[in-house]
């Protein structure tokens, strides 16, 4: 029983830390964004206003309160979905970015149906053949992946299949999605050029993972008895990566919230990341922090849930 | 353990195992050629990179315009040697900083111990819950895009993974003997970090260093091409990309030679640092 004690409490540990992060980069974000030279109210009231109109203003935002005390304000609107409302168009925050946030998802959902399978398969398969020809590919190409920025994978997608191929419109948005071909043509390009991005690192940590586990005794002693390769690595490595492949893909999956940013901008796709660019260009503060706040929690949840597999699959800490 | 004492020392001394392999070398050699060119590219530019030097746009190579012209009618050759400029300066810059603070940092840390480790380092791993290009879109947006904004903004990003790295070199080196005899002898904490561990963690710290240098072009380069990093009339490879962007669908070699020059440094330093000597790369 000590043993799954040490557990739940190292659990709990990973989860508390999680809170304590979340809370410290919520800080971050509310006072970076207050940073902004200018006065809101003034920007907002435009250079003609009086005095006295700003100074209303300022008292009717709050904006006249202690930053400590608006913090918590802000913090406790963000636990109870309040987000605030934008000082650009004045609609709800929250209203603005509903639609955003469900067409992100489908963009990340989409990209990780595609990419998970194919990268478990190509990361095995490297390990299993480790030295090969194909595993020599994978690896080059890989790492020149994960070497260049999203924008430059994207910039080449669009040469190759758009511009050369001529297969896929070279933008999502604004072209037709009435039929499932022409939704399927619009998502392509997004879809493609993420799945290069999160593919790349996950093969590369899986083929890690399962050569971990294929250089321990028990694998070798596998072979001495005279198991083939492909029973070597199936029926008794992969077994044991499996904790680590998880975490892998996990971790992998965090590069979305990164690589999510530069896709809906350069495709010109509505979500969340696109919004937020938007917003920073016309400096639309309620706006940014929500966003921001929204990338941070789902950037934490993914490396939280890539540590508690790591802790929850090694089973030296389950019994 | 042996001390580096003379780093260049360790290219000659094959035979101890600091060879250098072919992937390596021709790593290297792009990165000098990238970092002579940040140097001496406005000496050799063939027109003033502001200069409109034709009222053609987006055409092809020619003997004239090596790589083509622009957007405006600009060389893109010149653009592409200021880019070099921008994109390797901005990037050094902010690794030495982020390292150097990193680095002093996690050693302090290692040697002190206590509550003093334990803060800075739950405080340090908080920042890296945020994704590093939205930390750069939030900083820009807070204080406005200017170079010392970048180099600061980016240095920042980067300081706390530094920070765990050395950490973790420096606790390892720090509960070996030679540092328990230093500190038996009474040295004092200040001699410990600079004479028993730095030596002892140099060279993975180097390695560390080049990783996170190209992770700072590929953030920078980001944050240009969503028009918040080097702002015009200047212009790093990632605002080069950005110009252009309308020439992609002409498959203009405005668009393809900043992005050949991006991935040409990025990939390189990271066979060369993949390719390193083990001797330099695992001391600890």
């Amino acid at each position: 029983m000590p043993g799954s004690l040490t557990l739940w409490f190292l659990v709990l540990q990973r989860l508390g830390i999680a809170l304590l992060t979340l809370l410290i980069v919520s800080f971050a974000v509310f006072f970076a964004t207050e940073l902004l030279p200018g006065d809101v109210a003034q920007i907002l009231l435009g250079q003609a206003a009086t005095p006295e109109a700003v100074a209303g203003l300022r008292h009717a935002m709050g904006l006249d309160e202690p930053a400590i005390l608006r913090f918590f304000g802000w913090l406790a609107g963000l636990v109870h979905g309040d987000l605030g409302t934008s000082y650009v168009n004045k609609m709800p925050v929250a209203q603005l970015i509903g639609d955003r946030l469900i067409n992100s998802l489908k963009l990340a959902g989409v990209t990780t149906v595609v990419s998970v399978p194919i990268s478990l398969l190509m990361g095995i398969a490297a390990a299993m053949w480790r030295g090969s020809i194909f595993d020599r590919v994978i690896s080059t190409l890989t790492i020149s992946l994960i070497s260049v920025p999203e924008f430059l994978v994207a910039t080449l997608s669009v040469l190759v299949f758009a511009v050369w191929l001529g297969w896929l419109p070279a933008l999502s948005y604004g072209a037709d999605t009435s039929s499932f071909t022409a939704l399927l043509k619009a998502y392509a390009m997004p879809v493609i050029t993420l799945s290069f991005v999160i593919s790349a690192q996950m093969i590369r940590m899986t083929r890690a993972a399962v050569i971990e586990t294929i250089n321990t005794p028990y694998v070798e002693m596998a072979l001495l008895k005279g198991a083939s390769r492909r029973r070597m690595v199936l029926g008794h490595a992969l077994p044991n990566a499996l904790g680590p492949i998880a975490n892998a893909i996990a971790l992998s999956l965090s590069y979305l919230v990164g690589g999510v940013i530069i896709v809906e901008t350069i495709f010109n796709y509505p979500g969340v990341a696109k919004l937020m660019v938007d917003a920073v260009s016309t400096r639309d503060l309620p706006l940014i922090q929500s966003c921001a706040m929204i990338f941070c929690v789902s950037y934490l949840s993914l490396i939280t849930l890539a540590d508690l597999i790591a802790i929850l699959s090694n089973p030296r800490l389950r019994h | 353990m042996k001390t580096l004492s003379n780093p260049l020392l360790l290219i000659s001394h094959a035979h101890h195992g600091y060879a250098f392999n072919k992937v390596g070398r021709a790593g290297l050699a792009v990165i000098i050629f990238w970092g002579l060119i940040a140097i001496f590219g406005p000496l050799i530019e063939p027109y003033p990179p502001g200069q409109i030097a034709s009222y053609d746009i987006f055409t092809p190579v020619s003997a004239e315009h090596w790589m083509g012209l622009d957007y405006l009618g600009h060389d893109v050759f010149s653009r592409v040697l200021m880019g070099a400029r921008y994109t390797v300066g901005i990037a050094l810059a902010s690794v030495f900083l982020a390292c150097t603070g990193g680095v002093i940092l996690g050693m302090i840390a290692a040697v002190a111990g206590g509550l003093f480790d334990m803060i800075l380092s739950r405080l340090l791993d908080a920042f890296n819950g945020i994704p590093s290009l939205l930390f750069g879109l939030v900083a820009v947006a807070a204080v406005g895009s200017s170079i010392p904004v970048l180099v600061l903004t980016l240095a920042a990003i980067y300081l706390p993974g530094s920070y765990r790295f050395a950490r973790a070199l420096a606790v390892n080196v720090n509960t070996m003997d030679f540092v328990t005899v230093a500190r038996a002898r009474g040295e004092k904490t200040p001699y410990l970090i600079l004479r028993e561990i730095f030596p002892n963690i140099l060279g993975p710290v180097l390695a560390d260093l080049g990783l996170r240098f190209v992770f700072i072009v590929l953030v920078l380069s980001g944050l240009s091409f969503l028009g918040l990093g080097v702002q015009p009339p200047n212009a790093d490879w990632g605002a080069l990309v950005r110009e252009n962007v309308e020439g992609l669908s002409l498959g203009a070699p405005a668009i393809i030679f900043p992005c050949i020059a991006i991935a040409s440094l990025t990939i390189s330093v990271n066979l060369f640092i993949d390719n390193l000597p083990t001797k330099i790369r695992d001391r600890s």
